[in-house]
């Protein structure tokens, strides 16, 4: 639970304007301060890139598993427990030696929530929304990911929906390890394409 | 509408700024407005459609200079404000000075044209040129553009439609694909781009 709810002096104009709104909304009658926390903890908490980095993983070791993932991502990320709100229905593309791929949402901010969580600052800001549509390859230079020029980029701006699920390749020399450490090497930036 | 919202291809945003680690939440009051939207939908005072376009209505400065969840928090008690839950007077009263909230809806009713003709993996299509003033999922950079349709997705309410009347009309949703020559023209960086567009958006190419 948030400490501050009935500290109204010394706020900034836009927390003055959100403790206003809570407090008057909790006042009607309409929500509960203990509802806004229960859902926020959830996204804090049990909803983020750890689960799809499970879903990653398993796609890498089971074979099957990775061929219902690309058929039916909704059901596929299903069968590890994951689902819900932005999550209804779900693409899966697949990275490999020839093709890269990349999501954005230029309109809003459009992100499969139950695999990621919510989405961090660059993937809603102008930057990056207004770039990965024109300029994919000079963007992701910038940020870190130098694709060789044979290799194919796919962008898809997950503009109604579907939202999209990277599947990254599998590091070379990953070939001993198991389910949770291939888990554990698998990061957000890869599942939104940034990353290669 | 063609909104500020509307950034797909714009020019003049630099580099985006990458934080390690960032935190889900950067401020309380973040963690709060988070919270209070989601709460609010479970009120009914906004569907889909009807709370993006509360955000697309903001300012256009305003929204390029407030912080992502500012966003919804404008959005939300613009729409908690038309659905009479809360009042200007009120919100203002609580927060101690100016809750500025987005400006009203163009035009209710929007004129949204219904669908030409439905379509099938690989066939060419042709996004229409159609300016709303309301609400639409319908990107700026693809209309007039020629693309080659590779998913067919279930029908789903149509943006244009339930975000400005309490009516759901279902049309399928197609995956388009994109060169980048066509969008961009001739010199664009080599890449494909695709597009999720509602039936109504297309015509044969």
């Amino acid at each position: 639970m948030s400490e501050d709810h009935h500290h109204p002096l010394e706020q900034s104009p836009i927390e003055q304007r959100v403790h206003a709104l809570e407090e008057l909304l909790v006042e009607k009658g309409y929500v509960t301060h203990e509802a806004i926390d229960a859902i926020v903890q959830r996204y804090e908490e049990s909803i983020g890139p750890m689960n799809g980095a499970r879903v990653v993983a398993r796609a890498w070791t089971d074979p099957a598993y990775r061929e219902r993932l690309l058929a039916d991502g909704t059901a596929a990320i299903a069968e590890l427990g994951f689902g819900g709100p932005e999550g209804d229905h779900m693409v899966v593309v697949e990275n490999t030696e020839q093709v890269h791929n990349l999501v954005v949402c230029t309109l809003c901010s459009c992100y499969p929530w139950p695999v990621l969580g919510l989405p961090p600052d660059w993937y809603k800001s102008a930057p990056y929304r207004s770039r990965a549509v024109r300029e994919p390859r000079a963007l992701l230079r910038e940020m870190g990911t130098d694709l060789p020029d044979d290799v194919d980029v796919r962008v898809w701006d997950s503009s109604a929906e579907v939202r999209y699920l990277v599947l990254p390749q599998r590091p070379p020399g990953t070939e001993g390890l198991g389910e949770e450490a291939l888990a554990a090497l698998v990061t957000r930036d890869a599942m939104i394409g940034v990353a290669r | 509408m063609d909104g500020i919202h509307d950034l797909g291809g714009r020019e003049g945003f630099g580099t985006p700024e990458v934080e390690l680690d960032e935190p889900v939440f950067h401020h309380d009051w973040e963690r709060r407005a988070c919270g209070l939207t989601f709460c609010a939908f479970g009120l009914g005072v906004a569907n889909g459609g009807q709370f993006r376009h509360s955000i697309e209505r903001m300012d256009a400065t305003h929204y390029l200079t407030s912080r992502y969840y500012e966003h919804w928090l404008t959005g939300i008690a613009t729409r908690l404000v038309e659905t009479g839950k809360v009042t200007v007077a009120e919100l203002e009263a609580r927060a101690g000075g100016r809750f500025p909230l987005s400006r009203p809806v163009a035009a209710w009713g929007v004129a949204s044209l219904p669908p030409v003709a439905s379509f099938a993996v690989g066939d060419a299509v042709r996004v229409r040129e159609v300016h709303t003033r309301g609400h639409t999922r319908c990107p700026l950079y693809v209309r007039g553009r020629r693309g080659t349709v590779v998913r067919v997705d279930d029908a789903a309410s149509v943006p244009d439609v339930e975000a400005h009347a309490d009516e759901r009309v279902l049309e399928p949703i197609y995956s388009v694909r994109f060169e980048s020559r066509e969008l961009w023209g001739p010199d664009a960086e080599r890449a494909e781009v695709h597009v999720d567009l509602w039936q109504r958006y297309l015509e044969p190419a």
